[in-house]
């Protein structure tokens, strides 16, 4: 099948590429632009280990063809933080202990980041339902929901 | 306990902040999927659509065809090389690749061998298999029938699926009892199937260099160092030797007792890379994660507990078919096939109990025990913690009364069980008061009698559990012969920084963290200037890995004394430095000083320095020790949780409402570390009571191959866990502390089950089976004229 | 988990996307939000030879208001709608839908009209569009074309689409005064399809007896079920205890379960009796101004 040219911003940064159409996006993050930070977890659209932010939305990568970013702009978790300064979220996280074996935690930041542009004080339930898309097995979710609580409350302060 | 350093040193019981997370907040974490190396091949695998089937034949010219695709191993290849059946840890045996049969749905058939990912999915696809279906043996009561067609064929002798029996406990004596006494209790209680299913799933880069001879496996394993023991012995006769095979064991996604066998997968691209000589990844996917890996329980219990009138347990009775699949490859190190599963009289003070095992062959994936849980322990505990409430249930007795009437109490410590645990230490009644004052169970009592009287359904349940874990002394426990002992490797460094290497594995417990925190609380060294590894067989000491709560217990206690080491060293060079007699220093956290006198005092940076430069004459220089670590007894961690559920009579829905658990795991490392474990414990407690099971059909089809029907349970299941703890301290561990990883998962799901029955009880339940869906509970419902 | 190779079209205009799938046959398969094709291409249970990508296509992603009807065009996500204010306010049956389909990284990639076009009686737009009596509009090589919803799902996992035909737009009567409604689905976790699922859209006269009713109901039969005879009951009935009670029986007896993993018939058949009875509670609450 003929490869076809896309050239995707991310993080910031113009990348341009030959891929097949079945490439999918998180396999086009981790292996042709090494961005390792963006997980799989379970191929089925179920985990949201590879949540990444298309266009400001949260998307599982694993469930969109990177033909389809072509043109586009993509956060991943390596863009979060900004110059040198952690993302709120990931300060939050760290602050919460909202991470143990870290796998599901880029998924977790990209759904919230988006999540708290639209939400800005969210409640723990509305929290829940967010990240409902997000499956831990380590945390139990408690200190996840903390550390959201913690970033909105620090960019609504104006950290962020 | 109140810290005994600074927070700037931040040993035991600070809450200090994670070393491991920077790395994980910026997506530099290293795990194995992210591990590339050059001209790297990828390995895929074709599985069976089949239960039971001879091959007949595999046609692998399609798949050879594909540009890309170099090369189809099947079993056939593997035999050449005596490699298509692999050793257990329970003296069974394992196909790395089928020559003649499959034994269950989606075993290992033949590899692709390609140059890049999509090219080897595709050759899998083209890979052409011609089976012959066979019988198909799901059911283990069915497996043990005399028509049953036996599986193991490949064992010359065997003429049945019966694997072995097992018996432990005085069964006179409990017989005796049991026809003596004033009350009895008999339930038949399954725990189904379940996987761990840690976010990450399996898989390795095997680099096999031709010119050095030297194998290099970055793998997801909990147990690096008995993997490259493992490979040395299995492998030895095609020219692995053991000082040439590195395991390396990078950031993992969650282990949970997943990661610690040996699956065929990670062989297969050993072999692979061995011929090649070219570096293979084998990453599975989700669904062969969930249908080929190891699992856990599948016991099928019938138990008896007998009793007094007055509510005074007497003794316990327990037989159970433990289904296998098809050979017994249960991760399992102790000297008993059923694990630990004889820790089944729980916190309560028996006279005497028998338990017997028999262990079967079905046509099913083989494992066991792999779901956070110290082998076996954690049916061991559902099945006292359901009977207790039964019989408390029976007897009308209040369910916490009843457990406080019948706890081991804590003047009887250490304490030798029915079975033949001798439990450390324990405090069960002032751990099940705690959880009562902290859910406000009278006034949940109250409520509960207004609701039933108005036909709403709502439970209370109580697990007050004790777990057995750090394997482990070496009288019950080896892998291969290899004593359960843990290591750690402490170096301090002229400038006073130290690097910490254990033989255990984090996988996401925290290990940077809190071994750094042992060494500050036992040195005096800011947590900062602690740099913990391991991993790295080529680098680290000699470890048996990371599981059944064994890191604390273990590889904590042999840092301990390993620092003890090395401060009687710094004594003797503080002495030196001092000019004092090292009988007249006293030690405060980071120096020590002449007593009486606080400001002729050394720090141990001070020190470190001198043991390089200035050391006593005589003395070799240097400041570093290591230790190995045979635990002289298990320790016995133990809480109580209670539950609140309430139910939806119209749909049977389950809501936990509340669920307060109170741990009691000894002295605390990171107390912020220990609630997380408990908050992931508790989750993955939730999950196997609820919502988690695997299932076949008769065919021996799983039903639950995918996320779509294994439900893990999202952030909107789970409740808000509310967590407490008390503090009995190990005595025989070094820093009186215990393992808890796994509490929570163990004694989680018996209060969940005994809420849900409490709510039924007046229905005439008396038990469900886990995981207790909408659809049991509305049936129950239905069938007791109940119409929501 | 590895989709086979296909050949990609990505057409920027309506006429062109259905140009293509003149041109290339059945072969072809359209690609919206992907989030029910792009699994199965992974599982490689569905591998089209050519993927034709309607994302690109511009003016089609819309949630609007015109003539006494609410208008979701082919490309609106599931998440547009679940945070339109119109919605909210004028048709909170559809909010309840949309924050129940999946879980929320599915629902900003897919879209309200792929879950109708879909066909799988698993979904949940089809009993709300059914309670709500939507419209579908079809464009193809003759132009557009309504269909009405009671008509676009003949079978199990087919429509009432031509080949060539895409569903460009859903069309949905604003409720008249005294209107209210709910998505009721009872799920084994959240993000899974409907154990049982009943949409219940109700109209009440000056009098405040039923003036119209719309039941629908998912995963219960092999297609998305119109409980016709429990709408009927309901029409110009006072909705009390008893009424409600009825309907919920009459509407139980209307579906058509099976025996699955999430559970049996018996339960499913029972799960619509309750869930109808409290979905029609709640959309009577609302037509009299509750909440």
């Amino acid at each position: 099948m003929a490869k076809v040219p896309i050239t995707v911003t991310v993080n910031g940064v113009e990348q341009s590429s030959e891929i097949e159409p079945r490439l999918l996006l998180v396999h086009f993050l981790r292996e042709s632009l090494r961005l390792t930070g963006t997980h799989i977890g379970c191929d089925t659209s179920h985990c949201g280990a590879c949540t990444v932010v298309l266009d400001g939305k949260p998307v599982k990568s694993c469930t969109v063809f990177a033909v389809q970013a072509d043109g586009r702009s993509i956060l991943t978790v390596e863009g979060l933080e900004q110059d040198g300064k952690l993302h709120p979220l990931q300060d939050g996280f760290y602050q919460e202990h909202g991470l143990q074996c870290g796998y599901c935690t880029p998924g977790m930041l990209m759904t919230g980041y988006a999540f708290l542009k639209e939400n800005t004080d969210p409640t723990d339930d509305e929290i829940r339902h967010a990240i409902s898309g997000n499956l831990c097995r380590c945390t139990g979710y408690v200190n996840i929901v903390k550390a959201y609580q913690h970033a909105a409350q620090k960019m609504r302060e104006g950290g962020a | 306990m109140a810290p005994k350093t600074s927070p700037e040193i931040g040993g035991m019981g600070h809450s200090v902040k994670r070393k491991e997370d920077p790395r994980f907040l910026r997506g530099q974490g290293n795990y194995v999927d992210d591990v590339t190396l050059p001209g790297m091949l990828y390995l895929d695998i074709v599985r069976s659509p089949f239960a039971h089937a001879t091959i007949k034949n595999i046609d692998i010219s399609k798949a050879t065809a594909i540009p890309g695709v170099l090369a189809v191993i099947t079993g056939k290849d593997l035999e050449k090389y005596n490699l298509h059946w692999m050793p257990t840890l329970m003296s069974d045996t394992q196909m790395v690749l089928p020559v003649e049969k499959v034994m269950y749905q989606a075993q290992e058939v033949a590899a692709v061998l390609a140059t890049d990912r999509y090219i080897a999915a595709d050759g899998v696809e083209a890979v052409e298999v011609d089976y012959d279906p066979l019988p198909v043996v799901v059911d283990p009561k069915k497996a043990l029938l005399p028509d049953a067609p036996v599986l193991r064929t490949d064992k010359k002798d065997k003429k049945d699926n019966h694997i072995w029996h097992w018996e432990w406990g005085n069964r006179e004596a409990t017989d005796k009892l049991f026809s003596e006494a004033e009350v009895t209790v008999k339930e038949d209680i399954y725990i189904p199937r379940i996987h761990v299913s840690s976010i990450e799933t399996c898989g390795c880069v095997a680099h096999f260099d031709k010119v050095k001879g030297k194998l290099t496996v970055w793998m997801t394993t909990q147990a690096p160092h008995a993997i490259r023991t493992v490979f040395a012995l299995v492998a030895g006769h095609v020219g692995l030797s053991e000082e040439k095979i590195q395991i390396i064991s990078p950031d993992i996604g969650g282990g949970f007792g997943g990661k610690v066998p040996v699956y065929p997968g990670y062989v297969i691209a050993v072999a692979a890379s061995v011929l090649t000589g070219k570096p293979v990844k084998w990453i599975e996917d989700r669904m062969e994660n969930l249908q080929a890996d190891s699992f856990a329980r599948d016991y099928h219990i019938t138990a008896e507990l007998a009793g007094n009138k007055d509510g005074k347990l007497t003794a316990l009775r327990i037989k159970t078919l433990a289904d296998h699949g098809y050979t017994d490859a249960a991760a399992n190190p102790s000297k008993f096939p059923a694990g630990l599963f004889h820790v089944c009289t729980g916190s309560y003070d028996l006279k005497a109990a028998h338990v017997e095992v028999d262990g079967v062959y079905t046509n099913k994936p083989p494992g066991g025990i792999a779901y956070r849980c110290s082998f076996r322990v954690t049916e061991a505990v559902h099945t006292i913690e359901r009977m207790a409430d039964v019989m408390a249930h029976e007897l009308g007795m209040d369910a916490a009364e009843f457990r406080m009437k019948n706890f081991i109490q804590p003047e009887q410590f250490p304490y030798k069980s029915a079975l033949d645990w001798e439990y450390d230490s324990g405090n069960y009644a002032a751990a099940l008061q705690l959880a009562m004052d902290r859910i406000g169970y009278a006034d949940l009592k109250k409520e509960q009698a207004e609701k039933r009287a108005r036909g709403e359904l709502m439970g209370i349940g109580i697990s007050s559990f004790t777990e057995i874990v750090g394997a482990g002394p070496s009288k019950h426990f080896d892998i291969l012969g290899i004593k359960m002992f843990d290591s750690a490797e402490i170096r301090v460094h002229p400038t006073g920084k130290v690097i910490a290497r254990f033989g255990t594995k984090s996988q996401g417990q925290g290990h940077e963290t809190t071994y750094a925190q042992i060494v500050a609380e036992e040195l005096g060294f800011p947590v900062d200037s602690v740099l913990v590894e391991e991993g790295d067989t080529d680098t680290a000491p000699y470890g048996l890995g990371t599981y059944a709560s064994r890191s604390t217990p273990v590889a904590g206690a042999a840092c301990a004394i390993a620092c003890r080491k090395i401060k009687d060293k710094a004594r003797k060079i503080a002495a030196y430095l001092l000019e004092a007699h090292e009988d007249d220093l006293d030690w405060e956290p980071g120096k020590f000083f002449v007593k009486g006198s606080p400001d002729r005092a050394k720090t141990i940076q001070e020190i470190s320095l001198a043991a390089y430069t200035n050391h006593p004459p005589g003395m070799e220089a240097g400041l570093e020790a290591v230790n190995y670590y045979d635990p002289p007894n298990l320790t016995y961690p133990f809480g109580s949780y209670i539950c609140v559920v309430d139910i939806d009579k119209g749909t049977g829905e389950i809501k936990v409402r509340r669920f307060v658990a109170v741990d009691d795991c000894g002295n605390i490392i990171n107390p912020m570390i220990v609630e997380g474990q408990i908050h992931g414990g508790l989750t993955m407690g939730l999950g196997p009571a609820l919502y988690e099971e695997i299932q076949y059909d008769e065919s021996g089809n799983i039903l639950q191959g995918s996320f779509m029907n294994y439900l893990l349970p999202t952030a909107v299941e789970t409740p808000n866990w509310e967590t407490d703890k008390t503090c009995t301290p190990s005595p025989h561990h070094p820093l009186g502390a215990k393992g808890v990883g796994e509490s929570a998962t163990v004694g989680a799901p018996a209060a969940i089950v005994n809420a849900v029955v409490d709510a039924l009880w007046h229905l005439g339940v008396r038990h469900v089976d886990i995981p207790i869906t909408s659809a049991k509970v509305w049936k129950l419902l239905r069938d007791a004229g109940v119409k929501g | 988990m590895i989709p086979r190779s296909f050949e990609y079209y990505s057409p920027r205009s309506l006429d062109e996307a259905i140009a293509l799938l003149q041109k290339l046959g059945p072969d072809a398969k359209l690609l919206s939000g992907g989030q029910s094709l792009i699994p199965m291409m992974k599982l490689r249970l569905l591998s089209p030879d050519h993927i034709v990508d309607i994302n690109r296509i511009p003016g089609l992603d819309y949630i609007s208001e015109s003539d006494g009807q609410l208008r979701i065009g082919a490309l609106a996500r599931e998440h547009e709608l679940e945070s339109s204010e119109v919605v909210k306010t004028k048709l909170p049956i559809l909010h309840d839908t949309a924050k129940v389909i999946a879980d929320p990284l599915v629902r900003s990639q897919a879209t309200v009209c792929g879950n109708l076009a879909h066909g799988d009686p698993a979904n949940d737009h089809p009993a709300t569009m059914l309670a709500l009596g939507a419209t579908v509009v079809a464009t193809g090589p003759k132009g557009t074309r309504e269909i009405g919803i009671e008509d676009f799902f003949p079978g199990l996992f087919t429509t009432a689409l031509e080949p060539e035909e895409i569903l460009t737009e859903i069309r949905i009567p604003l409720p008249p005064p005294r209107s209210g409604g709910t998505y009721l689905k009872l799920e084994r976790k959240v993000g899974d399809f409907a154990t049982a699922g009943v949409a219940v859209q109700l109209t009440l006269d000056e009098s405040g007896a039923c003036k119209r009713a719309g039941l629908g109901l998912t995963n219960v039969g092999m297609t998305p079920i119109k409980a016709v005879k429990a709408e009927g009951f309901l029409n110009g009935k006072q909705l009390d205890d008893a009424t409600i009670q009825q309907a919920a029986e009459i509407a139980a007896s209307e579906s058509e379960p099976m025996d699955d993993i999430r559970g049996s018939a018996d339960y499913k058949r029972d799960l619509v009796r309750v869930l109808t009875a409290r979905a029609l509670t709640t959309a009577l609450n609302r037509a009299k101004g509750g909440a």
